[in-house]
């Protein structure tokens, strides 16, 4: 089916679903990471995860993607010789993607995980405080456990997002699925056939990804009674 | 030199007519997003699952996959068939700013029906009752009642749609426009500067934004007084 060209795509959406997961990875670490800056009572540390936020969500991805991609390399390869090593310098650009994709979508999340913190009762993190936690044990083992469950809805919707923005890394040269699908229309003439089937591929990912995540936030809010209006 | 200002300051004009092409792309397709965004919203309220049914499918087709393959379809995959190449509207798509406004205004229209179907949905219930005891015919009530509610407490939500969608103009420079992203890439090529040439991009696009919340927030104080918290 599709000239051969099936097991290409396939491998791209494998590709592609591989990026996903590991830039949200990133993601997620710098959103927790930003989240807890600009809760932090120290002016300038919330200062700075204030900036990321803003700055990095006031930018189109494309435009992140190839200043972090193009300029990034320029930057490592302008630093480099600085250090006594000569030879150019080729970003793998899977490296790249999954760089940029997390430090973007981290600000997004940042912005989730902050909300989810504020909506976490004060007295939860004060109890803990008076058994004498550290500051951060109470972070993981009382703050975090929570904000899980009230975060979920927007990492879901961040997730999906991100997925979709996994397309813009095919402009900067990675090999995935929107790339392959559409040299093989150029190859083989027929552009609308195959960005289809990557578009029908996207649908499903997005698809597959919706019922998971349900089924998440079903098993992280047992403990909390539905309120009917 | 860490940043070569010059270089910025010699392509300011290719960046202020991008912010035009970006500002045109924006308009253009959030008008045609909406006009069509309204239709498909009353779909998505409607209890009949005939009429529901297609509004759902495409917010869900279109919400679920990425806006370069919705283009790519549209700019490179229309040309694959016979029909459409000889058919009258061939010029309008062989054409690259026809083609990206109307891949960004089917894009737009999806998220904003959501947005408004979710809108028409909080509908307080004592406005429609007060609206049916008034005697209202159904048309009268979406013209008079619903769509005038519900398209101001939209407001917060689609104020974020239209940023989303200024960052999706991004696009248009993937054919061959140049608008924002496109002078910068324009600027990449001939200076091969691409960390001037795509933080100037980003600035003038963090400008739009800041601008752009700036505006919906006066809008929303003039159009959503009635729900803002009472001042004393």
């Amino acid at each position: 089916m599709f000239n051969g060209y099936g097991s290409t795509i396939l491998d791209g959406a494998w590709l592609t679903v591989q990026l996903a997961l590991f830039s949200m990875a990133v993601a997620i670490g710098l959103g927790l990471l930003g989240a807890a800056f600009r809760l932090s009572p120290l002016k300038w540390l919330a200062l700075m995860g204030e900036t990321y936020a803003t700055v990095i969500r006031g930018i189109p991805d494309l435009v992140l993607i190839l200043l972090i991609f193009y300029g990034g390399q320029d930057l490592v390869n302008r630093i480099a010789p600085l250090v006594g090593y000569e030879d150019y310098i080729d970003i793998n650009p899977f490296v790249a993607g999954v760089g940029t994709l997390g430090f973007i979508y981290g600000a997004y999340l940042s912005e989730t995980f902050r909300g989810a913190f504020m909506a976490i009762p004060k007295g939860q993190g004060e109890a803990g405080m008076a058994y004498g936690m550290s500051p951060l044990r109470v972070f993981f083992r009382i703050l975090v456990p929570q904000m899980v469950r009230l975060a979920i809805p927007g990492v879901t919707n961040n997730w999906l997002v991100l997925v979709k923005a996994t397309a813009l890394i095919s402009l900067v040269g990675l090999q995935d699925m929107m790339a392959r699908a559409k040299s093989a229309g150029d190859a083989t003439r027929e552009p609308f056939t195959y960005i289809l089937l990557a578009a029908a591929i996207y649908l499903a990912l997005t698809s597959v990804s919706l019922l998971a995540l349900r089924y998440l936030e079903r098993r992280y809010s047992v403990g909390v009674k539905a309120m009917e209006i | 030199m860490l940043f070569d200002y010059n270089v910025v300051i010699d392509s300011l004009p290719l960046y202020f007519g991008g912010v035009l092409v970006t500002l045109k792309l924006l308009v253009i397709s959030l008008a045609l997003g909406l006009v069509a965004a309204v239709p498909l919203a009353m779909m998505r309220v409607s209890k009949q699952p005939l009429i529901n049914f297609p509004a759902w499918l495409y917010t869900y087709v279109i919400r679920g996959t990425p806006m370069l393959v919705q283009l790519y379809l549209l700019y490179y995959g229309l040309a694959q068939f016979e029909a459409v190449r000889e058919s009258a509207i061939w010029p309008y798509l062989s054409n690259a700013t026809f083609c990206a406004c109307l891949a960004f205004a089917i894009n737009t229209s999806a998220y904003s029906a959501e947005i408004l179907a979710g809108s028409l949905k909080a509908t307080p219930h004592g406005e429609i009752e007060a609206a049916k005891a008034m005697g209202m015919s159904r048309a009268k009530l979406y013209r008079r009642i619903l769509l005038p509610s519900a398209l101001r407490r939209a407001l917060p939500q689609y104020s974020n749609e239209v940023i989303m969608m200024l960052h999706t103009t991004s696009l248009a420079s993937v054919v061959t426009l140049i608008d924002i992203t496109g002078a910068a890439k324009t600027v990449n090529s001939q200076y091969y500067l691409p960390f001037e040439a795509y933080i100037t991009a980003g600035l003038f696009y963090l400008v739009l934004t800041f601008v752009l919340v700036r505006l919906f927030k006066l809008g929303e104080r003039r159009w959503l007084a009635y729900l803002a918290p009472r001042k004393h």
